[in-house]
């Protein structure tokens, strides 16, 4: 443990610890831009340069220096206030002062810096380089000219996201950032521009739409997969102007998927801004009075046996214990919170978490991927994988469909036949498992939504078993679920009641009163003449098939709670009001039990989160993980030998919200049409 | 983006040049090949004269380097050529030694007889005009490298000679241009004429 001073607070740091570590262990500060925690270090934009006694005569990088003992280090002596300066006007001599009409303008690390460290002036008169602008995709705004080469976005495509597609060609003054002129094919490219200290790589959907300072900041939930990702919601007025990540070790570090950080566009378009009614087969818009009316009339004196109830993936476990308990005063046992019918054993929490939870990633040394697509499912996820493996020493394999994931893996075969054979303990993989020290599995929703999806559920479930991915103190089987809504729903107890039907029963005819909350992700073709009422914020399929339509809240327009993939319990904030009539989805839901006089037993979001506490108390907690008991397993049922499919087939769309984004629309274009016509 | 995108055509080594690129990247430990990207540029240079969009793609795909990291190392070396060059590649040293004993007029004279400024290939594809930093023999400065060879000891008669003599296709002998050996006086040794008895 080396021992040093840093303007004369002595500080012990791990072993290998760099200067700069030592610097920000003694609370003092180091400008920097090439350094990044996240990523390797560099070394090459020397802002970082302090004094170090003893040593040579000339200051030194601290974030590539290694904390020696008996160190001692000066933020603030002469000759280190001198190279911070004599480094920025350098910095500045190539840089454009177009401030004004940068969009980074505000919260731009090298305009804070120059403030703080840099000089007032600078000596040099010459003529500035200009650089050309690159194409990086729909995603990346390039300002080339602004770029100070510090090669984070190079590092991060490389390291972080596993495409090596930025690189830095020329040297010397002719030194340029680029990617020969193709989007960065990553599905976490948005990152770099959070990296980026500089306005050369800025948000292209967000281009010169706001300033920092004009922004609402909302602590939020991201719902576009299950991981849900810390985010803060920057709003001005009525619209949502961009999504940042927020950092949380324990969930996304300080990433975000592009679909996650750029689908908001959607938000505006295709909007549900006030409740319909269908008459004589056309929708025309209505009052809230009319379409409660239309819904008691429909109810009326109808058996609870044939209403039926599905929510989507980004519903909030606030509007799913309210539409639970509205569908128990009607009677109604068909509820169902898994519209692609993923297998599950509701009363078996461990069955259908992420048990390892996504910093156990981090401890595991082997791991198997059954039917998966991690990219696509959660690219913030795949890229802790990613992490992993590089750190060395992880053994992956993989059952299912072959993807480009950023890492190799051992692919073992397609489907349910090696999913048996590894069951039965007749693969080599087997062998991999039994003898880690900390195996895990994932297993995706796709094997699980088919119709022997309970029996590869219980095959899984018994690989983990026999091949001790169950301890004491780990738990190695993990489902990847896909939908933000769907652990909060199993865990409320969304699913079929006694007598109940689940949702390929409810969508072949077995009810003719379907309530569909923000579910449009089914075939609603086997429905007939069923009557539908669609609450959600966007006129996608649901909408189209339903008799009533009331206006719900998207993710942003609203206080909610949702559970992660590992069981954790998260609320956002509301940033935004929904459009027009639209209201928050769990006060729909209550304005209507009263219409049909059966009013739920909460007025008020504190009272109906305590009714979400007592069905279960994990909703009391806030943000943590606590690990699920695990129930043994019997096998049931055959598997089917088909290959197990991803059920993704365009990442860039999977939801209401990401299907209106034209930003979306741009990178489907872009990143997968453009691809399959090249074959 | 800079230049040498306006072809498309394909690249692949030679049977010999096969052989040799394997034996290059036989030299590097199991897991390293890709430290033999440099080599394998300059084979491939060679073989089509310049450092094409296709040869870099090539080489990537010889490495399994994804084709970025090639395209910084090509960039990166002045000798590796990202245009079409010459038959001829004159790189006139301007570094300070040349400089002091006449680099200007050997520019000079190449600029006057080629009828080319730096960067220019002329339209016949015999001379590419190319100025370069120190080429470490100021010992006989002024230098004009020509392809692989070193002309030294140049002034403008001489140089307008080699540029005659390159143009007729007989290049001259590389090395000095001036009646000495090497580095050593003109007309023979002057010091240590005993040196050669005792030993």
């Amino acid at each position: 443990m080396p021992k040093l001073t840093v303007d004369g607070i002595e500080v012990e740091v791990a072993p290998g610890s760099t200067v700069l570590q030592a610097i920000e262990a003694a609370g003092k500060e180091v400008p920097r831009f090439c350094y990044h925690e996240r990523l390797s270090i560099a070394g090459n934009c020397r802002m970082c340069l302090v004094e170090i006694r003893p040593g040579p005569p000339k200051p030194a990088a601290s974030c590539a220096m290694p904390a020696g003992d008996n160190m001692e280090v000066l933020t603030a002596s002469p000759m280190t206030q001198k190279a911070r300066k004599g480094v920025m006007e350098f910095l500045l001599i190539n840089h454009p002062l177009d401030c004004p009409i940068c969009d980074q303008g505000g919260e731009c690390d090298l305009q804070d810096q120059a403030l703080f460290y840099g000089a007032d002036t600078s000596r040099f008169e010459e003529n500035k380089r200009a650089v050309p602008d690159k194409d990086m995709g729909p995603l990346i705004k390039t300002t080339m000219t602004r770029c100070i080469h510090c090669t984070r976005c190079i590092r991060f495509a490389e390291e972080v996201a596993g495409v090596p597609t930025i690189g830095a060609i020329g040297r010397s003054e002719h030194l340029e950032i680029t990617t020969l002129e193709h989007a960065v094919a990553s599905e976490l490219s948005g990152n770099v521009i959070d990296l980026c200290p500089v306005g050369a790589l800025t948000s292209k959907p967000y281009a010169f739409n706001a300033r920092p300072w004009e922004l609402r900041k909302t602590e939020g939930i991201d719902v576009f997969d299950a991981l849900g990702a810390n985010i803060r919601i920057d709003s001005r007025g009525p619209e949502v102007l961009r999504i940042l990540p927020r950092l949380n070790e324990e969930v996304n570090e300080e990433w975000l998927g592009d679909k996650s950080r750029f689908a908001h566009d959607g938000l505006r378009r295709q909007r549900l801004d006030r409740p319909y009614v269908r008459r004589k087969g056309r929708l025309h818009s209505a009052s809230w009075g009319e379409a409660f009316a239309a819904i008691r009339s429909r109810l009326e004196g109808r058996s609870g046996l044939d209403i039926g109830a599905i929510v989507g993936d980004q519903a909030d476990a606030e509007a799913m214990m309210a539409l639970k308990d509205l569908m128990k005063a009607l009677g109604a046992p068909n509820l169902d919170c898994r519209q692609d019918g993923t297998a599950a054993i509701p009363s078996q929490r461990a069955s259908y978490l992420f048990n390892s939870t996504v910093q156990g990633i981090e401890e595991a040394d082997v791991l198997l991927l059954i039917g998966s697509n991690p990219r696509w499912e959660s690219p913030v996820l795949n890229a802790r994988i990613r992490k992993r493996w590089l750190a060395g020493g992880m053994q992956i394999g993989m059952i299912g469909e072959r993807h480009d994931l950023g890492y190799r893996y051992d692919h073992l075969g397609e489907g349910g036949q090696t999913l048996r054979g590894v069951a039965a303990g007749r693969n080599r993989f087997c062998a991999a498992l039994k003898s880690a020290s900390r195996p895990m599995l994932i297993l995706g929703t796709g094997p699980l939504s088919r119709p022997d999806g309970a029996a590869v559920l219980a095959a899984t479930q018994r690989i983990a078993e026999l091949n001790g991915l169950i301890r004491e103190d780990w738990n190695g089987f993990n489902v990847l679920n896909r939908a933000a809504s769907r652990v909060g729903g199993l865990d409320l107890g969304f699913v079929p009641g006694e007598g109940g039907t689940d949702t390929a029963g409810m969508l072949s005819g077995a009810v003719d009163t379907l309530f569909l909350l923000g579910a449009d992700e089914m075939d609603l073709s086997g429905l007939g003449d069923a009557f539908v009422i669609y609450q959600g914020h966007h006129g996608d399929a649901g909408a189209a098939r339903a008799d009533v339509i009331l206006p719900g809240a998207a993710y942003t327009e609203k206080s909610g709670t949702w559970v992660n993939l590992e069981g954790r319990v998260q609320r956002s904030e509301r940033a935004t009001f929904p459009p027009g009539e639209a209201r928050e989805d769990w006060a729909i839901l209550r304005a209507l039990s009263d219409v049909l006089e059966k009013p739920l037993a909460y007025d008020s979001l504190s009272a109906l989160r305590a009714r979400l506490g007592r069905t279960n108390p994990v909703f009391d907690t806030r943000d943590d993980v606590a690990p699920a008991q695990w129930h043994r397993t019997a096998p049931t049922g055959r598997i089917d030998d088909t290959p197990f499919a991803s059920p993704i087939s365009n990442y860039y769309m999977t939801d209401p919200i990401s299907r209106a984004s034209e930003t979306m629309a741009v990178c489907t274009e872009t990143f997968l049409a453009a691809e399959a016509r090249n074959g | 983006m800079s230049g040498g995108a306006e072809t498309a055509e394909s690249f692949a080594f030679t049977a010999d040049h096969l052989k040799t690129a394997k034996a290059v990247v036989a030299r590097y430990p199991e897991g390293r090949q890709q430290s033999a990207v440099m080599p394998l540029l300059d084979l491939a240079q060679r073989q089509l004269g310049w450092t094409s969009p296709a040869v870099i793609e090539y080489v990537a795909d010889f490495l399994g380097l994804p084709a970025i990291r090639v395209w910084e190392v090509a960039s990166f070396y002045t000798m590796y050529y990202r245009e079409r060059v010459g038959q001829y590649r004159l790189h006139v040293c301007t570094t300070t030694p040349c400089w002091l004993r006449g680099s200007d007029e050997v520019v000079r004279v190449c600029k006057e007889k080629t009828g080319l400024e730096f960067g220019e290939t002329d339209e016949k594809g015999l001379f590419t005009l190319l100025e370069v930093e120190c080429l470490g023999a100021c010992v006989n400065a002024p230098i004009l490298q020509v392809n692989d060879d070193y002309y030294e000891d140049l002034d403008a008669a001489r140089t307008a000679s080699l540029l005659d003599a390159l143009a007729e296709g007989r290049p001259p002998a590389a090395g000095t241009l001036r009646e000495r050996l090497n580095s050593a006086p003109e007309g023979g040794k002057t010091t240590l004429l005993e040196a050669d008895a005792r030993c």
